[in-house]
Order: structure tokens, then C-alpha cells, then sequence
């Protein structure tokens, strides 16, 4: 059992928790993974390490309420207990003194990006970070971005904050006006696509964290494969930072296509039974006024 | 029940054990055997002929007392068969279930040679089951030792050496990197085999008995390392499998509907997939299903995705659809437990023997679309004494499947030997160990089960569990120190299986 020590709601739909997990903080680092469970009927759920205080032997996670698990998920509070906790799994950052290093993290990408940034900048690199989200409210850790960048850029789709812009433009312009070592990017599949669609132009290295389907995250099952310059790799133990230009683009987001119906039926079927569960909390309040 | 005489005894006919009808059994996930009852399994007993030199346990990778039991059993002193059984096999309803007994001791027994060997694996199972139910016979803990043992795996030879040394009286912790002990008999096994509460109350019982801790969620290798644990423990044991699935190198293998053997298994088994949605992990099954290989976990893939085929169609309506095993040897070679075999034809698996998949065929979308084979012919052995299969040319066809389940083997995850150094494996990937003692070449480390054989069954490992158990108890009597590792002072072994 592994308490959520902190809870904090950044958005409507993005959480940040902080959980004590011991045996995971005394050796993570940047880049890599937890696998958590809720109840007994839970999926085994990856979430990338968002920080990590090894002395306090905690984890920080983050994640936005996307389908049935982290919907519940979102439902705990501070005291509430996790049944799994699994990690740190993943190899962590390949850390070095690249020179000037572009991190770009999109929506609730820019967690993992954050410990990968701060690692990089503590190896004495130059950081540019863009930052990027749909929208002003789902735009997170901007305080926290600033702190380990040299520079920071921040955008939105809509314009709501910052540039009006979706990453790649800034990163091509970052590119094109100077001279660029490395790049990290972490963010939805289709944003880190994009990303090395820009970057290979410029020849640029770009590191992705890929965050395919998993069941459970130890290598056994495979499912989480991807093409990594034509051969079978397994993110789980590979990964999850790939070289974003061997990355088989097009087989990862179809795969990941694969289980959408029942991603949508689970969802209906969670919508449904809170629906039911407040209603009879409803009439169990109703109960105790009459009876009061 | 009067003295029967040998040859009374050899005209009894061996029991046959009660089973879910095959029809039926294809709508649940519920055990197809259901065990015999007390008369039933004392018949059988009788038909034993407790041989002066018996020969049966010959073929039991742990020794169980084979005679020893069945004599107990046959007096219906059922006390007295649960002490012989637990003398050397502290989880009979698991493997009452689970291991090939026609290739061990039902093989070795005297009356095999007459066609019908007595029925040892539905014996152990009436005893385990027996046991389990009542719990009168607590494994018994040595006095404390006062040693340390970490062991790294809680499938059937982590267990095994756990439970070993924990009667020893050392003070043992398992690392287990799922969020459930029993490794195979957990995530591989089918609930309809090997009913998963019998492993979690085996498990749970013979923990409590010896103090012995299991920490889950601990991925050795990643969470701790082999060489963080020879720092905290005296000695450790590695018996963490073969879970890293081989797939096909066929194109087509990354398609969606293409799946592990071992993906699919777990989904179902471990997440309790088919109860989707109450369950949150989802499970697809196709309509026409490819299952490649016809070991135990091919048969336990296929049966799986017909039940699943089944239950979707007393849902949803339509027919079920098909489910092929494809099999690039003879019937004669099928690898799979005889049981698993028959009731996988019973239920009405189809089999595609002398088959091999060349290419997997998708559609516009990415999807399985058929599965392209060609057909074999048996020519010469090969290492393995199986004649090896070949081609004919010009026979390839298209098998019209949507999706793909690959079960041509496994070998072990290599995660584990993450950051340690000194630990000589093979190039398939196996530990190399000695083979009568598990010693690895790193000191103070044993191993044992699939990690060094490669996949192989369940109670080998157990059987191996025990070995290594036997050498390290030595080893913490302070019988051989770490400088006698190597007895000879030679060099190490080579070989690893």
C-alpha cells in the first residue's frame, strides 16, 4: 500500500500527487516510470516519474483524466492508498555535457520533461525549454520550468497564454537562428512525431520518451513494441527515450489506436456507475434528514 | 476393504476424473477437472501395487513419496498421505494440476507397461486439495539459523527454494516484480487449470507457516540490484523464469491483432481480462484466431480465446468463430501435456500440424487480415532427436485469421542482470550454473529453474528450487566458504542447461 501523501488539482483534469514509494525513490532518475494500481480490479497504469526526494522517499506523479483509470484515479485524496507501485522502471536519461539542449514538453509532458531538463542544466548544458498546451488552463509547471532554463518559451494552441503557436514553430526558429546540440521531447505521440519531423532537417539528435500501450511493464508481454530504425523493441525495458528519428511514427500511433472502443465502453461504463453511486448517496442523505 | 491381491488389483480400471462437459466448459472460465471424490480416488489407490522397489519416483523431479502416500491414501488415513505428500512437495494442489505426469512418474510406473499407470497426478491433487481445505499439516520451521536469504522470483522454483530454506530455519525475503506472488502459476496458468485461489491460499499458507516475506513491486534489477541484495543477505536465489516471449521474425509482426502469447495470457489471467469492463484491463479476441505453437502455452492461448469467443457470442450474439493452432511439426510431436492436448480438441480447437507461418497480412488500417503459412514435411532428426520440419515448396496458402497469438517460446528477461557484473550467462541468455549444486559464477548466488534450463515445466523448477536449496543450506552451515565456490578450484562450468 503506498499513501498519496499531496494532492493538487492543476487543471479540471490534471493532477499532481505526490506518493510515498520508498523503495522507488532511493533510485530514480529522470526518464524513468512507475506502474501503479488502485484496487484489485485496476489495470496496471504507467506513469512517468515526475520528481523524486530521495530522503523523504517520495515519488511525484502527474497525470491528465483521460480514460477510465485516471479518471478514478483523480478521485483520491491525500490519506488514500495505492495498491501498486512499481519502479523506477525504464532506463533513466543518458545525461552529459551536450552543449545547448532544446527540452520541449507538451501538455502534461512537460512532468517528465522537467526532472530530464533540471539533470541536463545540473551537467552544466545551456536549456532552452518551449512549453506548450491546448489551452491556458492545461498549461502546468511553467514556475518550475523557469527554474532550470536558461530560457523559456511558452505557448498555447489557442493563444490563451503566451505565443499562439504549437511548439514545433518555436523549435524551428530556435533551430534555424542557432546552433542546437541536442534535443528532448516528451508530450502526446502526434506533438513528439512532429517534433522529429522538425528537428531532422537540422540533423539535430532528438530524444522522445514514448509512452506506448503496456500491460505489465517488466518486458514479459510486449506489448508496449515499437519499431525502433526497423527492428522490435520493447519501450518498457528499452525505453522509453528512443532516438526520435529511427522511431516507426505511424505503427506506434496506430497501435495505440487498438484498444479505443473498449477505452470509450470502460469510460461509459465508470460515468455510469458514479452516476449510480452518487445517487445513492443522495438518497442515503435524504435517508438521514428525514430521520434527523 | 479386504487385502486385494496384485491381480485383483490390476483388474480395477483407472479412475477417470470428472470433467466440465466440453460443450459447456467453452462459456466459463471454470476448472474443466473437477477432482475425484474420497471413494473415487480410494479405487485408484487400490490399484497401486506398492512395489518393493518402486520405480515411479524415479520420475519425479522432487521425490514425492509416491508409494508412501497412496499406501496412506488406500487405508484412508488421509492424515497420514498429507504427511507423506509434504515430506518433499510443500504444493501438491498445484502440482496435482499442473505437471506432465505422463512423462514422469506415471511413465515410471510398473503398470505404464501395461497401458494404465495409476493416476498419481488425480492422487496428489485429492491429497493437496484435502490439505488445503483443512490446513492440519503447517509446515514446520527449523530453529532459527539466524541467516539471511533473498530469493528473486516467487514462480514455482523461487517458492520452492524459499519454502526449503524457510524449513531450514533461515529467515527468508522474496522479490517479486509483479503485484502478485507465483510468478507462471499466475500471469501464464488459465484459471480453468489452475484456479487461482488454490495458488493464492498455497502461497499465502506456507508464507505464513515459515515467516517467510514476499515484496512485490520490486524489480530486481531496477527497484534493487543482485549486487544490492549480496550486501543485506548471506545468500540469494534467482528464480525469476523465462518471461521475455520470442516473437516471429515474419513481417507482419508489429499489425495490430498480433500478440505475445504471453501478453494475451496475462491480460486474461493476471488482470482478469475477460470479467472487462468490471475489470479495468480490456481483452479483444478475434473472430478467427492464429494461435502459432503447440506447447502448454499455445493450448492455454487457444483455449482462452475460444472461451473468450464463446462468452462474447452468449453475449453479443453470432457465432463464435474459429480458433487454429498452428503447428509446423506432426500431432506426434506436440510438445503440450497430453491432457491440455485432448481437452483442447474436445473443445473443438483446430488444428493446423505440419504448418508454418511465413508473413502475417494486414489491411489499409494496420489490422491482421490472414495469416500466410506453408506447409511442412517431417525430414531428418534434429539435436533434439524430432525430426526436423522442412518446407515443401510451392505450398503456401492463406489462412483467413484477424488476429495472431505468437507461443513459440520464451526466454528469460533479461532485466534482472541490470547493473551486476560477474554473472556468466549463455548466448541464448540462460544463467550458466552448475548443474548439481546451481551455484552461478558469481559467489554466493544460486540459480535455478527456467532462467538457467530455458522454458521448461513447473515442477522442474520446482525440483530445481530444491537442489540449489540443498547447496546453500551447506553453504550457511558453513559446510564450504565463498572461497571454495568452485570445490576443484577449476574452472567454471560452461554450460548452462
Amino acid at each position: 500500500m503506498y499513501t498519496i501523501l499531496k494532492k493538487r488539482k492543476l487543471s479540471d483534469v490534471t493532477n499532481e500527487m505526490v506518493l510515498d514509494a520508498p523503495h522507488v525513490a532511493r533510485r530514480a532518475r529522470s526518464g524513468q516510470f512507475v506502474i501503479v494500481r488502485i484496487d484489485e480490479r485496476s489495470e496496471r497504469i504507467p506513469l512517468t516519474i515526475a520528481d523524486y526526494d530521495r530522503s523523504a522517499g517520495t515519488i511525484t506523479i502527474l497525470f491528465q483524466e483521460v480514460g477510465k483509470s485516471t479518471m478514478q484515479l483523480g478521485t483520491l485524496q491525500e490519506g488514500d492508498h495505492l495498491l501498486t507501485c512499481a519502479g523506477p522502471l525504464g532506463n533513466p536519461t543518458r545525461v552529459d555535457h551536450y552543449g545547448t539542449v532544446v527540452c520541449v514538453g507538451g501538455g502534461v509532458g512537460v512532468a517528465p520533461i522537467f526532472p530530464i531538463a533540471r539533470d541536463l542544466k545540473e551537467a552544466g548544458n545551456t536549456i532552452i525549454s518551449i512549453i506548450g498546451a491546448r489551452t491556458r488552463q492545461l498549461l502546468i509547471w511553467e514556475d518550475r520550468m523557469r527554474t532550470v532554463s536558461d530560457e523559456l518559451i511558452v505557448c498555447t494552441d489557442d493563444g490563451s497564454y503566451g505565443r499562439k503557436a504549437l511548439v514545433t514553430e518555436p523549435l524551428k526558429e530556435v533551430l534555424e537562428q542557432r546552433h542546437v546540440d541536442r534535443v528532448w521531447a516528451v508530450g502526446p505521440a502526434i506533438m513528439m512525431k512532429f517534433v522529429a519531423l522538425t528537428t531532422k532537417p537540422h540533423n539535430v539528435p532528438t530524444v522522445v520518451s514514448l509512452n506506448p500501450i503496456m500491460v505489465d511493464g517488466t518486458g514479459m508481454c510486449g506489448c508496449c513494441r515499437v519499431l525502433i530504425g526497423g527492428q522490435v523493441r520493447f519501450v518498457c525495458v528499452e525505453g522509453p527515450q528512443f532516438d526520435a528519428h529511427e522511431v516507426d511514427w505511424e505503427n506506434l500511433l496506430m497501435r495505440m489506436q487498438y484498444y479505443k472502443d473498449e477505452e470509450r465502453l470502460a469510460v461509459e461504463h465508470w460515468k455510469e456507475h458514479r452516476c449510480r453511486l452518487e445517487q445513492a448517496e443522495q438518497e442515503a442523505e435524504k435517508e438521514r434528514h428525514r430521520h434527523g | 476393504m479386504a487385502e486385494l491381491t496384485p491381480k485383483e488389483r490390476m483388474q480395477i480400471p483407472r479412475q477417470e476424473m470428472p470433467a466440465q462437459d466440453p460443450l459447456e466448459r467453452r462459456y466459463n472460465f471454470n476448472e474443466v477437472a473437477l477432482g475425484f471424490d474420497f471413494e473415487t480416488a480410494r479405487r485408484e489407490a487400490e490399484r497401486c501395487l506398492q512395489c518393493k522397489n518402486p520405480t515411479c519416483m524415479d520420475g519425479c523431479p522432487v521425490g514425492v513419496l509416491i508409494p508412501q502416500f497412496i499406501r496412506h491414501l488406500r487405508e484412508g488415513d488421509m492424515a497420514g498421505a498429507v504427511v507423506a505428500m509434504k515430506e518433499r512437495n510443500s504444493l501438491p494442489a498445484i502440482c496435482g494440476r499442473v505437471c506432465p505426469q505422463e512423462v514422469q512418474c506415471e511413465a515410471t510406473c510398473v503398470l505404464a507397461k501395461r497401458g494404465a499407470p495409476v493416476a498419481i497426478g488425480r492422487l496428489e491433487r485429492f491429497v493437496g486439495d484435502y490439505e488445503l481445505a483443512r490446513r492440519t499439516c503447517p509446515l514446520v520451521r527449523a530453529a532459527p539459523t539466524g541467516m539471511r536469504v533473498a530469493v528473486v522470483g516467487s514462480g514455482p522454483a523461487g517458492l520452492t527454494c524459499a519454502v526449503e530454506l524457510g524449513r531450514r530455519g533461515h529467515q527468508v525475503t522474496i522479490f517479486e516484480s509483479l503485484h502478485a506472488a507465483g510468478g507462471v502459476l499466475i500471469y501464464g496458468i488459465p484459471e480453468f487449470r489452475l484456479p487461482k485461489w488454490i495458488v493464492h491460499a498455497e502461497i499465502d499458507y506456507a508464507m505464513e507457516c515459515l515467516g517467510i516475506e514476499i515484496r512485490t513491486d520490486h524489480v530486481v534489477g531496477r527497484t534493487i540490484t543482485l549486487d544490492e541484495l549480496l550486501a543485506d543477505y548471506d545468500a540469494v536465489f534467482l528464480g525469476t523464469g523465462a518471461g521475455l516471449p520470442t516473437l516471429l521474425n515474419v513481417p507482419g509482426v508489429n499489425l495490430n491483432g498480433v500478440m505475445s502469447a504471453n501478453e494475451f495470457l496475462t491480460r486474461v489471467n493476471l488482470m482478469k481480462a475477460y470479467l472487462f469492463p468490471e475489470y479495468d484491463t480490456p481483452i479483444k479476441v478475434g473472430r478467427k484466431v492464429a494461435v502459432i505453437g503447440a506447447g502448454n502455452v499455445a493450448m492455454d492461448a487457444a483455449r482462452c480465446a475460444l472461451r473468450l469467443q464463446h462468452m462474447r457470442a452468449e453475449k453479443e450474439g453470432g457465432e463464435p468463430g474459429q480458433v487454429y493452432i498452428v503447428y509446423r511439426r506432426s500431432r506426434q510431436e506436440v510438445p503440450a501435456r497430453a491432457e491440455e492436448f485432448h481437452h483442447a480438441e474436445e473443445e473443438g480447437v483446430i488444428f493446423e500440424f505440419l504448418t508454418n507461418p511465413v508473413e502475417i497480412l494486414g489491411d489499409e488500417q494496420k489490422r491482421v487480415r490472414g495469416l500466410r503459412c506453408v506447409r511442412m514435411q517431417l525430414g531428418e532428426p534434429d539435436a533434439s532427436g524430432r525430426r526436423r520440419p522442412v518446407p515443401i515448396p510451392g505450398s503456401e496458402f492463406d489462412l483467413d485469421v484477424d488476429m495472431v497469438i505468437i507461443a513459440v517460446g520464451t526466454t528469460p528477461n533479461p532485466v534482472v542482470f541490470l547493473n551486476t557484473y560477474g554473472l556468466e550467462r549463455t548466448k541464448e541468455g540462460t544463467v550458466v550454473a552448475d548443474m548439481t549444486t546451481l551455484r552461478t559464477t558469481k559467489p554466493r548466488v544460486w540459480a535455478g529453474g527456467d532462467v538457467v534450463t530455458g522454458a521448461a515445466t513447473v515442477v522442474s523448477a520446482m525440483g530445481a528450487g530444491k537442489v540449489a536449496a540443498a547447496d546453500m543450506h551447506r553453504f550457511l552451515c558453513g559446510e564450504f566458504s565463498e572461497s571454495e565456490w568452485w570445490p576443484a578450484q577449476v574452472e567454471a562450468p560452461t554450460a548452462g542447461a
